[in-house]
């Protein structure tokens, strides 16, 4: 029904659209950021929060603050919403929106086995676990010895049992196994989620691919660089990039081969949307990538909202809303270890 | 006339700009009287800083945490289901100093006591628990004795040396996995949350591959959850299983569930040993937990004496600090400077205030009061009663009066609810309303102190606008000799009686009048008749057609003592004189033929009448001639009309113009005298002139004017149409209401009604009113 999302779409999703637009309207402001970076104890930025959507949940917090607990409580802020929405929405939109989801999952389900690994305390990794890829058995996890078992004890109750087919193998966990496992899973669930999308049609279509096939690319080039000197095979390194983006198929084929982080900058600059994000980087360096390419993300975020009548402002919302949560923790630790001058690193700011 | 009172509602109160320099030791002291009074609006003079960067953020934060932890002690005193008393307390005044020590050891004393009862708490579960587990599983265990003989052995070996009587941690033996032993079977007893219980048993057989046996039954109590203190329905569980492997496995999922497990003895009479030991320890700890609450009940009650007292005083010094952020410290940093509006009546009881902040904290130095000029427009400011402040709400709701404008709202007391009754008028349903009403004003005293729902406080809030509404409609409704609809003879007979004894054509023919029309009001005999409606209809009409014109000219006539009381003559011949002229020469003439048509009874078709004084204003009128001369008086009046409209449109902007070049003209050999002068004046009442003059945006800004005025007074005449059209609305529902059921008549139906009246009504004034002279832009 590509074009005609507008004869219909506010039948079921107008309110929840209304709601989010509503919501996006609540994130914090570069003229925020700046009030906030200004901040000398942990006291002024919940004082400074509490004239923003944070200030519900951070009012009835003691006063010694922690960085985790603002961090924690402004989760608690986003998972709300979510709940909201969630509750609010029908099919096809309830499917969307637990897709967004599914990447906490992973990375819940990764911690958990990684700490248990470490013999860790469990409670304390489940403190430690998104409250979005939560779900229900997920502390037998530490139960598992390794992957099939995983899979069938407590994974197979999970969406993302189809996931896993590829890679249960009887071998025991250990890091580099987990490591595999969360990009083989993170593949397979981008995959799942760029073919939904495809089904979905219309403006949800066009603009989730650009999203997603931007986060399925920068999965593709932090794999490389982070497999660069391990003994991964280059087939093995192929294997983990999700099979669309700009990069598929030819760009992989370079990808899977470069032994440097200059190469893959070479590579990465022959496809012209990405020239950008190295353009302000010097060679060899790999530390403000992560950076840069959460700009890139923003801005491709932002600009989800200048189209009406599709899914994509729902995760452009959530995705936002997370990146907010990061430069609030960074900006936290930086006046909670006195670090002012460093502030600037890592916030990208959205507005 | 000078006896009269003053109308302080007519314009708003004429304000001063004044500045104090306060000293540091008298300031906290001086704003608190001043917000006591009410009388100053202060200007943020740090609005460019963030609010943690202000002077007072400290106390602020103070007051943030001290908020936080009344709201602490609110939520514990609903938790423990205490009601907080609402009696007042004859307590001195403490200093915020003390009350925040205070408040500190009541939190510190309330969390201690939490941490503990919520450790009694915890031991008390787990013995409940414990000994439901012991009533359940025993009885598994019992009735599944074939393979009792392996599990006495391993019980045995556990439990030899069992000296529960002494431990005092009782749980730290239960904690050690109960049963260890040799190969052959085991099992596991321990208690659930009844909703994990499904997921849990899968969980088990998937990871046994099958190979136990899992037993439940569901408790009989419920055991209280101690951090969110619901009650939680929960599940016994026995499950039997081999092997050291799956042992541990077990153990990690009924970690990983919540589930707590507890030994159960096979033997029966160290069941029952051990059953009536932890029945007579769960006793000896419900005692003490008991006591606990008691005690806690008692300490959240002494503060809930409190607690209103504190919240009020609190909130009252984060207002105070707040307001202190707003102003400046001087240069010495021995006082304060602020800047504000007050009115000028107050001035005295403000310079008061001020003193007796001087005097109580024993100042050397008084507090400085003077008044300055600013260039930027005062705040609106009306002085209201109970009876005037809702009808101004209901023009706030607009927009706020630019200051000194004549206030809508003076006229709005009568005109609103006489608008609204002659669209609801039926004097039994106004005597609905108008008990409804009175209930609220004889309770007044009694509802304004207690908390109200969101249509009550609405309802409240417009109580003396309900009370005229009421009037009104019982005054209308007389009019319309509407009683629930019906007619009745009140004023005397009908003026019209049937042509013979037997009234057979009384529907059909008509009646004959007989003598002097009815006293008051509409003759009864309408009802029914056959000509009723049309009859009503071309009487509300034209009804509304007059009241709307009046109302437009009072509007428009509002817009001249506006322009005169500005001093702006411009307005007056360019605006006001070409407004009145085309309005009254279209609609105002209209309004003139109704009146003679209703006084000569003429028979004259009026919308011909007025469809052709533009079409062919030069016909002859034939039949629908009013009155003599009626011809040239409409070609003059068209005139007007048309040369009202460039009136209004092309002079004033070029006025302004030739104004402004004048004035330019004057300045450019004024500027350097005046820049000296400049000097002086404080910076904080900089002013700016803003000298820009785009002509063109003048031009349009006054074509949009016009325009709208032209195509307005025809809209707007249309507009009051909805006075009759609501009227007539009204009397279908009902009509059809009354024959359905009494009760809808009375309820929904009235409500719809009063509802629908009132929102056209507010409409009317909104719009078709106060677009003729209202700005409504102040603030």
């Amino acid at each position: 029904m590509y074009g005609f999302e507008a004869l219909t779409f506010n039948i079921h999703a107008g309110y929840l659209e209304a709601i989010v637009r509503g919501h996006r309207a609540g994130l914090l402001t570069a003229a925020d950021y700046n009030n906030l970076c200004q901040c000398e104890t942990l006291d002024d930025i919940k004082m400074h929060l509490s004239a923003t959507e944070y200030g519900p949940y951070l009012q009835n917090e003691p006063s010694p603050l922690h960085t985790t607990t603002i961090v924690e409580k402004c989760t608690l802020k986003l998972v709300d919403d979510y709940k909201h929405m969630l509750c609010q929405a029908t099919e096809p939109l309830s499917t969307f929106l637990e897709y967004i989801t599914y990447g906490h999952m992973i990375d819940n389900v990764v911690l958990i086995v990684t700490g248990t690994l470490h013999e860790r305390d469990v409670q304390e990794l489940l403190e430690k676990c998104h409250p979005l890829g939560m779900f229900d058995s997920i502390a037998t996890l530490a139960v598992a010895q390794n992957m099939r078992e995983l899979y069938r004890l407590v994974l197979v109750d999970t969406p993302l049992a189809p996931y896993f087919s590829e890679c249960i193998t009887s071998e025991d966990l250990d890091d580099m196994n987990i490591e595999i496992m969360r990009n083989t899973l993170y593949k397979a669930y981008l995959e799942d989620f760029y073919r939904f999308c495809q089904k979905l049609g219309g403006a949800t279509a066009e603009i989730m691919s650009d999203l997603l096939s931007f986060e399925a690319d920068r999965r593709a080039v932090n794999i490389s660089i982070n497999s660069i000197g391990t003994e991964l095979t280059r087939d093995d390194r192929k294997k983990l990039y999700s099979n669309f983006g700009l990069f598929y198929p030819y760009g992989h084929e370079e990808l899977a081969v470069c032994e440097d982080i200059d190469q893959v900058r070479g590579v990465m600059e022959k496809y012209p949307p990405y020239q950008s994000i190295f353009s302000k980087l010097s060679y060899g360096e790999s530390q403000m990538l992560d950076k840069a390419f959460y700009e890139e993300e923003v801005k491709r975020l932002c600009l989800a909202f200048e189209q009406q009548f599709h899914y994509g402002v729902f995760f452009a919302y959530m995705r936002l809303r997370e990146q907010e949560i990061r430069n609030l923790m960074w900006i936290s630790e930086c006046v909670a270890q006195n670090q002012k001058s460093r502030v600037h690193d890592s916030v990208v700011f959205i507005f | 006339m000078d006896n009269l009172p003053p109308m302080d509602l007519m314009r708003s109160e004429k304000m001063s700009f004044v500045q104090l320099i306060i000293p540091v030791e008298s300031a906290h002291r001086a704003v608190s009287y001043l917000g006591e009074l009410g009388l100053l609006q202060f200007r943020d003079l740090n609005a460019d800083k963030s609010p943690f960067q202000r002077m007072f953020v400290n106390q602020v934060k103070r007051c943030a945490e001290m908020s936080r932890k009344l709201r602490f002690f609110k939520d514990q005193i609903s938790k423990a289901g205490l009601l907080s008393s609402v009696r007042p307390v004859t307590q001195p005044d403490v200093e915020l100093e003390e009350l925040e020590i205070q408040l500190a050891e009541h939190e510190n004393e309330l969390i201690e006591m939490n941490a503990n009862s919520e450790k009694l708490r915890q031991s008390y579960n787990e013995l409940l628990e414990f000994k439901i587990v012991l009533q359940k599983a025993g009885s598994f265990l019992v009735s599944s004795g074939t393979h009792a003989v392996s599990e006495r052995e391993l019980d045995e070996n556990v439990y030899s040396n069992d000296d529960y009587v002494d431990t005092a941690s009782l749980l730290e033996q239960e904690m050690r996995p109960g049963i260890s032993g040799q190969s052959g079977l085991r099992f596991i007893s321990g208690i659930i949350s009844k909703s994990k219980v499904l997921r849990f048993e899968r969980m088990l057989f998937r990871a046994m591959r099958g190979n136990m046996l899992f037993n439940q039954a569901p408790a009989d109590e419920e055991i209280m959850d101690p951090i969110s203190s619901e009650m939680v329905e929960k599940t016994v569980f026995v499950v039997f299983f081999s092997g050291e492997q799956a042992k541990s496995k077990i153990l990690k999922i009924c970690e990983a569930f919540g589930a707590s497990f507890y030994p159960v003895p096979e033997d029966i009479t160290k069941q029952r040993q051990i059953t009536r030991e932890v029945s007579s320890r769960l006793d000896e700890l419900e005692v003490t937990l008991d006591a606990g609450i008691r005690h806690r009940n008692k300490a959240l009650a002494s503060i809930g004496v409190h607690l209103v007292k504190w919240i009020s005083m609190v909130r009252r010094e984060k207002a105070v600090y707040d307001t202190l952020s707003m102003l400046n410290f001087d240069v010495t940093k021995k006082c304060l400077v602020g800047e504000g509006w007050c009115p000028i009546f107050a001035k005295a009881q403000l310079q008061a205030a001020l003193q007796r902040a001087t005097f109580d904290s024993n100042s050397q130095v008084g507090i400085i009061y003077h008044v300055m000029d600013a260039a930027e427009s005062p705040p609106t400011y009306f002085r209201t009663n109970k009876f005037t402040n809702a009808f101004q709400e209901i023009v706030d709701a607009y927009g706020v009066a630019r200051y000194q404008e004549s206030n809508p709202s003076v006229y709005t007391v009568i005109t609103f609810p006489f608008l609204f009754a002659v669209m609801f008028g039926d004097w039994g349903h106004g005597i609905c309303l108008l008990l409804g009403a009175l209930v609220l004003i004889a309770r007044e005293s009694k509802l304004g102190t207690q908390k109200l729902g969101s249509f009550m406080e609405m309802l409240y809030g417009g109580r003396y606008v309900l009370l005229l509404m009421s009037l009104f409609s019982i005054y209308c409704g007389l009019i319309y000799n509407e009683f629930f609809s019906v007619p009745y003879h009140i004023f005397g007979l009908s003026a019209y009686k049937c042509r013979d004894t037997t009234c057979s054509e009384a529907k059909t023919t008509g009646l004959v009048k007989y003598q002097d029309p009815y006293a008051f009001g509409v003759d009864p005999s309408w009802r029914g008749s056959r000509s009723e409606l049309p009859f009503l209809n071309s009487l509300k009409m034209k009804m509304s057609i007059l009241l709307g014109v009046a109302q437009m000219n009072m509007g428009i006539i509002l817009s001249y003592f506006n322009a005169r009381f500005f001093g702006s003559s411009l307005d007056i011949r360019y605006q006001f004189v070409p407004q009145i002229i085309f309005l009254n020469s279209l609609f105002g003439y209209l309004s003139l033929l109704i009146i003679i048509k209703w006084c000569t009874g003429s028979q004259a078709d009026l919308y011909h009448v007025m469809i052709y004084m533009f079409l062919s204003p030069t016909e002859d009128l034939g039949e629908n001639q009013l009155f003599w001369g009626q011809r040239p008086l409409q070609i003059i009046l068209l005139l007007l009309a048309m040369i009202a409209v460039p009136w209004m449109l092309f002079p004033k902007p070029f006025i302004l113009k030739r104004l402004h070049t004048e004035r330019f003209q004057g300045r450019t050999y004024g500027i350097l005298a005046t820049s000296e002068t400049d000097l002086e004046v404080e910076p904080d009442s900089a002013r700016h002139y803003d000298e820009d003059f785009n002509f063109s945006e003048v031009f349009v800004h006054q074509m949009i004017h016009s325009i709208e005025f032209v195509l307005g007074a025809v809209s707007n005449t249309a507009s009051y149409l909805r006075l009759w059209a609501l009227r007539y609305d009204n009397l279908v529902i009902r009509l059809v209401g009354l024959a359905m059921f009494a009760f809808a008549t009375a309820f929904i139906l009235l409500m719809m009604e009063t509802l629908s009246a009132f929102l056209h009504a507010l409409r009317l004034h909104w719009v078709e009113f106060q677009n003729k002279f209202y700005h409504g832009d102040g603030f």
